[in-house]
């Protein structure tokens, strides 16, 4: 719900923008849809973009630009281990009720000196706003499980801050690169473009991605969850004609 | 060659997979043990999530057991009433062994459990092994006759029942008990639990060692179907596709095993056994007591 009425918010921002801004963003995606097959190793996404101006470009430096591609939100428990009775077992654990299973952001330069704090608050781009945004139980030491979330799937490149990562050709084209990870959940995926100037948005864009399991990946995930008694039987099928194969096969060989 | 598993949601090496399942089969063949016990930690320690882990393991084990049965069928080396008193029993048992794991995967201690009963499981039984077989190849090097002992307090039970294959006339609530606790186990380690039925069925019933696998692997195919049809039901946590990988690799070493088996004695066998299986109780237990290097971790609410 929150993140539709998000892309509500975010479709309806140019139309305002436009009005009060001569600089607008239209986005572009090297794909709509990202297929998991059985083989699948992760994918790239490119993301290009341009500026469009009703009037020459104002003087002084060139906007930043900021790309952000979110997955799915789920909620998801943060264990933490300490050692109780010589073992180290897990003792506390902190809910956080909406996470991205993905986020990468990509920017023309640092984050902190091309966004302000209060328009990373407002817009949430980096990462610990992503999270936060969407609000977690708070206990005295809940910045430290927030902070194990993110160290944890960006060990993962489940989330990943590419500062650098997209470049701005002679003040209008923009291109970036987004890698999705090979351990990914499908779902519907947001991709962002945000253009700043002076640490400020002044236009933002919005496209979608649909990541899918595709074949056997999809029908196997499906029955697993619609049909769980018939997966399991099958499952079990399985199993027993492969040990029966095998005794078989190994019988005849042996003579 | 990367493999996406669709239920466990990660991409690994399918000839890592495959070599997993065969160097697993190579043993279970050779031990006549399912090999639950070596796969379930393997799959974790590859980065596979416990309930993934567990609920695929007894599915890989569903398809050595089968294997192995059909050898022991041929062989008549199978006793169907002690199994199916087994049987009965561990279903009761396995029922009750995925309650318990559903509320502690909750409770976000289910990791913690499974590691718990294989340190104190696999130490128990691999150090009773080690210690036998030891004593049975001293004896076996003096020339003395193996003794075959059968507790006195067993003999004092009602219901008794008459188990002609085994040669027994003993009471149904040992065996009863036994199954219990394995069908339990089964379901909350991942593992068939023929490395405690085999010693219990020898010591504890008394019963001929040359019944004893065929019997335990009869039980087990039970046990482990329905631990992974009540995981799939309850948990939604088998995958498939990682089972097929495992069981590929499983069944073509399970029957290598076999035959290098054969070529090894008995005492041998037990000793390189219960050597393995402390080895397995060894590591786990140098995790629980290591200070981790990531002391968090995540339980993602889809369950896997």
């Amino acid at each position: 719900m929150a993140a539709v009425l998000a892309l509500l918010l975010l479709l309806a921002l140019p139309a305002v923008a436009a009005g009060a801004a001569a600089e607008t963003v239209v986005p572009g995606l090297s794909q709509s849809r990202v297929a998991i097959t059985t083989n699948f190793d992760g994918s790239e996404i490119l993301i290009f973009g341009a500026i469009r101006r009703d009037a020459p470009p104002p003087a002084g430096p060139p906007p930043d630009v900021v790309v952000t591609v979110e997955g799915p939100s789920f909620p998801v428990t943060v264990w933490r281990k300490s050692r109780r009775f010589g073992i180290w077992m897990n003792t506390g654990a902190v809910r956080v009720t909406e996470a991205p299973a993905f986020y990468a952001v990509a920017t023309t330069g640092p984050l902190e000196t091309i966004l302000s704090a209060t328009e990373d608050l407002r817009h949430s781009v980096s990462i610990p706003k992503a999270i936060r945004a969407v609000g977690t139980a708070a206990t005295e030491d809940s910045p430290d499980y927030l902070e194990a979330l993110i160290r944890l799937r960006s060990a993962a490149n489940l989330y990943q801050m590419l500062e650098g990562g997209v470049s701005l050709t002679g003040d209008a084209l923009i291109e970036a690169s987004v890698t999705l990870p090979a351990n990914l959940s499908e779902g519907l995926f947001t991709v962002r473009i945000l253009l700043l100037r002076e640490g400020s948005v002044v236009d933002s864009a919005t496209r979608t991605i649909d990541v899918q399991k595709v074949g056997i990946e999809r029908f196997l995930f499906r029955l697993a969850h619609a049909e769980p008694l018939a997966y399991g039987v099958l499952a079990l099928v399985l199993a027993i004609a492969a040990g029966w194969a095998a005794s078989e096969g190994f019988r005849r060989l042996r003579g | 060659m990367q493999i996406y598993l669709p239920i466990a949601e990660v991409s690994v090496n399918a000839f890592l997979l495959l070599g997993l399942g065969g160097m697993v089969g190579f043993l279970s063949g050779m031990f006549g043990v399912g090999g639950g016990f070596l796969i379930t930690p393997l799959l974790l320690f590859i980065g596979i999530s416990p309930a993934v882990a567990v609920a695929t393991g007894a599915n890989q084990v569903v398809a050595s057991s089968v294997s192995g049965f059909l050898a022991h069928l041929r062989r008549k080396t199978v006793d169907i009433r002690m199994g199916t008193v087994l049987l009965v029993a561990g279903l009761a048992g396995s029922l009750l062994g995925i309650g318990v794991f559903n509320a502690l995967r909750q409770a976000g201690q289910a990791g913690l459990v499974v590691q718990l009963s294989y340190v104190l499981f696999l130490g128990l039984i691999g150090g009773l092994m080690f210690q036998e077989s030891l004593r049975a190849l001293t004896r076996a090097r003096r020339g003395a006759p193996p003794r075959r002992r059968i507790r006195p307090w067993v003999h004092g039970l009602p219901l008794k029942m008459k188990f002609r294959t085994s040669g027994l006339y003993i009471s149904v609530i040992p065996p009863a008990g036994i199954g219990l606790l394995v069908g339990f186990l089964a379901a909350i380690m991942g593992v068939g639990g023929g490395f405690i039925m085999i010693p219990a069925m020898i010591y504890l019933l008394g019963m001929p060692t040359k019944v004893v696998v065929g019997t335990s692997l009869y039980q087990i195919i039970f046990v482990t179907a329905f631990a992974t049809v009540m995981h799939a039901v309850t948990n939604q946590s088998v995958d498939m596709l990682l089972a097929v990988m495992l069981i590929a690799g499983g069944v073509v070493g399970a029957q290598v095993g076999a035959i290098v088996g054969l070529r090894l004695k008995a005492e041998q066998l037990r000793i390189l056994l219960a050597v393995m299986v402390l080895a397995v109780a060894g590591k786990i237990a140098f995790d629980l007591v290591v200070r981790p290097a990531e002391p968090f971790s995540l339980l993602d609410a889809g369950g896997v």
